[in-house]
Formats: C-alpha cells, structure tokens, sequence
C-alpha cells in the first residue's frame, strides 16, 4: 500500500494565510455535545430573536426533533423576511471529470473506472449556449480535482465564456491560493463553493486517501483565501452521512459565522448535501442522516444566519426540494447533468459525479415554484 | 386640487409611499403599484438585468417612475458604476444609492454613500441615498447634491419600525430636503408615525410583499401614509409633544 501523506501539513505550493478560524471551528467542534441539550435549551434558542452560538448548538441537537415543525414555521418567516418569495435557479456545468484524488466516496476519484473526459473551449460554449437557452443566468462551474488536466488558466477561460451568457458564475473547483482566486475573479467568477466534505480531520483523513485534496487545512482555509483574492461570496458545507453530521453541521456553520465575522462583506452561502450511490458503488447512501434530519440542519443553517443564501441539492427528491424551497432553501438547481457534456443536444463525453434524484429541467422546476406561490429569480447580481 | 407636492430634485409627485419590486412575485407587481397609488417604484438594477425569462422590467407599469438602486455596491464605486450602467439601461436619471458592505444586518456605509452622492450628483442624476441616521453624514450628504435623505428606521427587512425614531426626527427638523423612511417599517401604523412625524414620504417593501394578500397591504400603507401625511398638516402634535395648552392665555390675569 502507497505511503498516505500527513494529512494535517500543508505541500510546497500551498498557500498557508495567517488565521485561526480553523482552530476556533476544530475546538467548538470538538466541544459541542450534542446530548446534553434538552427541550427547554431548544425552547429558549427559538425565543431569540438573533440565534445565539449555543442556540445553533441546540436546535441540532437530538433534542430539537420533537420541535422540527415549529423549527420549520420559524425558519419559514426568517426566509420571506430576508429573501420574500423570491428562489434562485442555476444549472451546475462539470467541464472535466480528471480528478487526483482518491476520495472512496465520490465517482470521480481517481481510482474508480469511468470514462474520463475534458470539454475543450468550443465544447464548453456548446454547452453553455445549450444551457443558456433555456434561461437561465447563474452558472456554476465544476472540474474534478486535477490541477494537470484541468489547470487554473483552463478554468478562467471556462469562466470568460461564461461571462458571455451567463450573468453570475460560479465555481467549485480545487482550492487554490489567493492569487489564482484573484485571477479566477478576475475572468468573471466571483463565488466559491468547497465543501470541507467532514470537519473531523481524523475521519477525513481515513475517506481522503491520496491526492491534494488530502490536506486538511488548506482545504479549510479556502473560503478565507477566495474573499482575500476578491470573490464575493463563498460556499461552505459538509457532505452529510461522512461523519457525525450534527457536529459536521454545526462546524459548517460556525465556519461561515466565523468568515463573516472577519469579512462582514462575504456573501455567505450553504449547501447541504447527503450521501449518494456513484457508480461501481450503489451501496452509499446517507446513513443516518434522514429527510427529517437533513431538513432540521437546513433550518439550524437559515435560523442560525437568516441572511445566507442555501442551496438545494438534485442528490435530493422532487418532493423534498418542493417543499424546502418554500421553508429555508433559496436556491435550486435545475436540468442538471453531472457528467460530462450532454447538455442540450450535445453528446455526453464523460460519467457522472453522482446518481441525481431529482432530474425535472429547468421549465419544470420553474413551474413546480410558480405552482408554490414562488417567484423563480434567474439572477439578482451585478459584477463590478 | 392638490398642492401637497412631494418634490424630488425638480420632478414632482402627488404620491408620498415609495414602493420596493422585489421579495414578491412579478404578477403582483401591477395590482400592488395601483393599490398604492405610488408613482415611483425602486427596483435593484442587478434584478432588473436578469436576461428574458422573469425579469421584472415586463412587469413594472408603464408611466411610473422608475427608482434604479445600487444594491450589490460595496463601495462608492461601486455604486458609480452600477448607477452609470442603470442609466445606460434606460432606467432615467433617479437613483437609489446603496452601499452595503455588510452582508449579515445589510447597513448602509454613510462614508461611502456620500462619496457617491458627489460623484453622481455631478452628473446630474437625481441622488436619492440610502444612509444611518445621522445628522452629519445627513448634512454632508445634502451638500454633496443628494436630492432627498432616505434613513433607515431599522434593518433593512426586519418589520421591526422606526427604532431610530429621535435620530429620524433630529433630521426632519435640521434638513431642508424631502426626507424619506426608507427600511425596517412593518406595518401601516409605523408608516402613519413616520408621516407624522413630518416625513416626506415612506419607501417600503418587505412588509408589503410578506403580507397574505399583497395588492390589499399596498391599499392599507397608501392609506396609512395619506392618513399621517393630513396629521402632520393639520398640525398636531402640540398635544402629545409639549403637553396640553390651554386654549386662552394664562398669563393674561397679569394685564387685568
């Protein structure tokens, strides 16, 4: 068997920022006992008005589940406060699914036998036409994790044609230093999303075999470095079913919390994904994270920072993504294809990430919200 | 006849509520600008570039005056530009200056907002600024050209009234420009207050767009604002500010 590298030491390259965010969230983390809340610590945490850190702690706890409903009732009108009935939509493109890293849960890593494939600048306009015919104005950007076969350069030019049809983009990418994120912002991007995946390094360590995505801290700083580099707003989450997700949410959580307290100008966002088959592997699944379970971390997140923006995964069912749009989610994805190509006409070069649940295209999912009593928004953002 | 005029920059309204496009669905839009009766309404110019499908311009009646903001600005430059691109776009000369450079209470940056205020006013747009009340940034803004001040009365979508009340007023009495009550005002009643107060007019549109049936919460503000607007002229206030008064002079014995 190869030799793993520490997973806690930064590689040459990698750029290390002076901040103790990650140690702040590590040692909360590690302090949160979820077991020791009780019904009168969730009942005092939704009397306030402002959700203080140990009301987050409590409305995650085992303890808040007999209150989902009124936690969803809450969480409902801090929604339409912030954001009215307004719900943004957006279509994830992966232009490459090389990936180095060996991540056992996820298609893409690098030992798992899929057809391997790269878009090159014609076939991503294709596809960003395709995709842009439809109406929609947000795009999200995705490449495995290979910074040889998919370098930065390659990238900013994905998210130069992008700025041609598209008014907001998006990526989620490799973390890579604050310079390459200011050149990325500079091409026309301007929010990151990576999600930490679990927030327990030793866990992490044992599902993050080989490859850069293997270390830890630079993967936790990356938020930190993309603000430094000028995007606008960045992403956080954790897959859910990884690890214990009650700590996972909360580090997600305090996380972001601890970001915008340091940059009050970040846009903050959450996704909430679960765990999903790949395939070669239909046997993964969310574990002990449930519909219930997923939608009380979904509110912890809107009760904790009302103000944040929480997108709603295809890894989950029509009928969830329905009914959490209209509770606490404010951004869902639509005609979503995770492999790569195959938008429109267009043929598909490369397998999926994941097995999607929710497959509706975008007028679907845009009728399914007018239905609802929802406004779909294709964009409320201006670069400048 | 009506000679109460809101007058901003040199265009004049018969309106006094000022109402917000977004948080609510485009088909309300309509009905809710004819049950207020209002003849300007804002609109975030990063909504209002939204491409073909829902965007909001289709939905804004004709004839009312457009009200561009700068929201997405996190400097006065910023805010410059998008000003200079809603222009362009042919959303006329008013614009609603936004600085935010706080994504969690979304409060406006009286430092930059005046910035900007110079700068647009120069170029002849009709500076509308959203700022914190304060009397200083207030006056710094009126020198700077701003066509009217627009305080806050609480954080922004927080329904929560004018809790900057006395900072409110300080600049109703030492400002000569319209001030408009622009954020955190929930209900009618609060909007009543902030005309009697002497405001020149309310902006809102949380309220009215988180209300069971919009177009029905846009007749109630209209209302509300007429109803403390016709308070303010009839000049009370003598009564609940400074006591009672009698109504002959009590100091007359002393001329008997």
């Amino acid at each position: 068997m190869e030799q793993r590298i520490n997973h806690m030491e930064y590689l040459p390259d990698m750029e290390q920022i002076k901040s103790d965010i990650m140690d702040r969230v590590i040692s909360e983390t590690e302090n949160y006992d979820y077991s020791k809340y009780t019904k009168s610590d969730v009942k005092t945490a939704l009397s306030h008005q402002t959700k203080t850190l140990d009301d987050f702690k409590a409305l995650l706890s085992p303890a808040a589940m007999p209150f989902l409903e009124e936690i969803a009732q809450q969480a409902r009108i801090e929604t339409k406060k912030h954001f009215g009935n307004s719900v943004y939509m957006f279509t994830p493109l992966y232009i490459s699914n090389y990936c180095e890293n060996y991540c056992i849960y996820c298609g893409f890593n690098c030992k798992n036998k899929i057809h391997r494939a790269k878009l090159n600048k014609e076939e991503i306009e294709k596809e960003m036409q395709a995709i842009a015919k439809t109406g929609l104005q947000e795009i999200l950007i995705l490449t495995g994790e290979s910074r040889k076969m998919s370098d930065v350069e390659y990238i900013g030019e994905a998210c130069k044609i992008a700025r041609k049809y598209f008014k907001l983009v998006g990526l989620e990418i490799y973390p890579v230093n604050s310079n390459e994120y200011a050149y990325l912002h500079k091409c026309g991007a301007d929010f990151i999303t990576v999600f930490q995946e679990t927030y327990n390094s030793d866990k992490y360590e044992t599902l993050h075999l080989a490859g850069h995505k293997r270390v830890f801290p630079y993967r936790f700083n990356a938020q930190e470095r993309a603000v430094m580099g000028g995007m606008r707003g960045v992403g956080f989450a954790a897959l859910l079913g990884l690890s214990d997700f009650r700590k996972d949410a909360f580090a997600t959580g305090v996380h972001a919390y601890l970001i915008q307290r340091k940059y009050p100008h970040a846009e903050i966002a959450f996704s909430c994904p679960r765990l999903r088959p790949i395939i070669n592997n239909d046997k993964i699944n969310p574990k002990d994270v449930h519909e219930p379970q997923l939608l009380q971390v979904i509110c912890a997140y809107r009760l904790f920072m009302p103000f944040a923006s929480i997108t709603i995964s295809t890894r989950e069912c029509e009928r969830f993504r329905n009914n959490v749009v209209d509770i606490a989610a404010t951004k869902i994805s639509a005609g979503v294809d995770v492999g790569i190509g195959g938008h429109g006409d267009n043929v598909q070069k490369g397998d999926e990430q994941f097995e999607i649940s929710d497959t509706r295209n975008v007028k679907e999912v845009y009728d399914a919200l007018i239905k609802k009593g929802l406004q779909p928004v294709m964009s409320e953002y201006i670069y400048v | 006849m009506n000679n109460d005029e809101l007058i901003i920059g040199e265009h004049k309204f018969n309106s006094r509520f000022i109402l917000g496009s977004g948080k609510y669905s485009l088909e309300l839009i309509k009905a809710a600008v004819e049950n207020a009766g209002a003849e300007i309404i804002t609109l975030a110019l990063r909504r209002a570039i939204s491409g073909d499908v829902a965007n909001i311009l289709d939905y804004i009646p004709k004839g009312v005056t457009l009200l561009p903001n700068t929201s997405g600005a996190r400097n006065a430059q910023e805010a410059v530009r998008i000003a200079r691109l809603a222009r362009e776009a042919g959303c006329g000369d008013f614009v609603k200056i936004e600085v935010i450079n706080d994504s969690k209470y979304l409060l406006p940056d009286n430092y930059e907002t005046i910035k900007a205020t110079e700068i647009l006013a120069k170029e002849g747009f009709v500076v509308m600024p959203y700022m914190y009340p304060d009397l200083n940034a207030a006056r710094s803004l009126r020198d700077a050209g701003a066509a009217c001040i627009m305080p806050l009365g609480a954080p922004i979508g927080s329904n929560r009234g004018i809790c900057t009340k006395e900072f409110i007023k300080i600049i109703i009495d030492e400002i000569d420009l319209p001030v408009i009550v622009d954020a955190g005002i929930g209900k009618p009643s609060q909007a009543c207050e902030a005309m009697e107060m002497g405001a020149s007019a309310v902006m809102a549109n949380t309220a009215i767009a988180t209300a069971g049936d919009i177009p029905k919460m846009a007749a109630a503000f209209k209302n509300a604002i007429e109803a403390g607007r016709t308070a303010y002229l009839a000049g009370m206030g003598r009564v609940l500010e400074s006591g009672s008064s009698a109504s002959s002079p009590l100091t007359g014995f002393l001329h008997n």
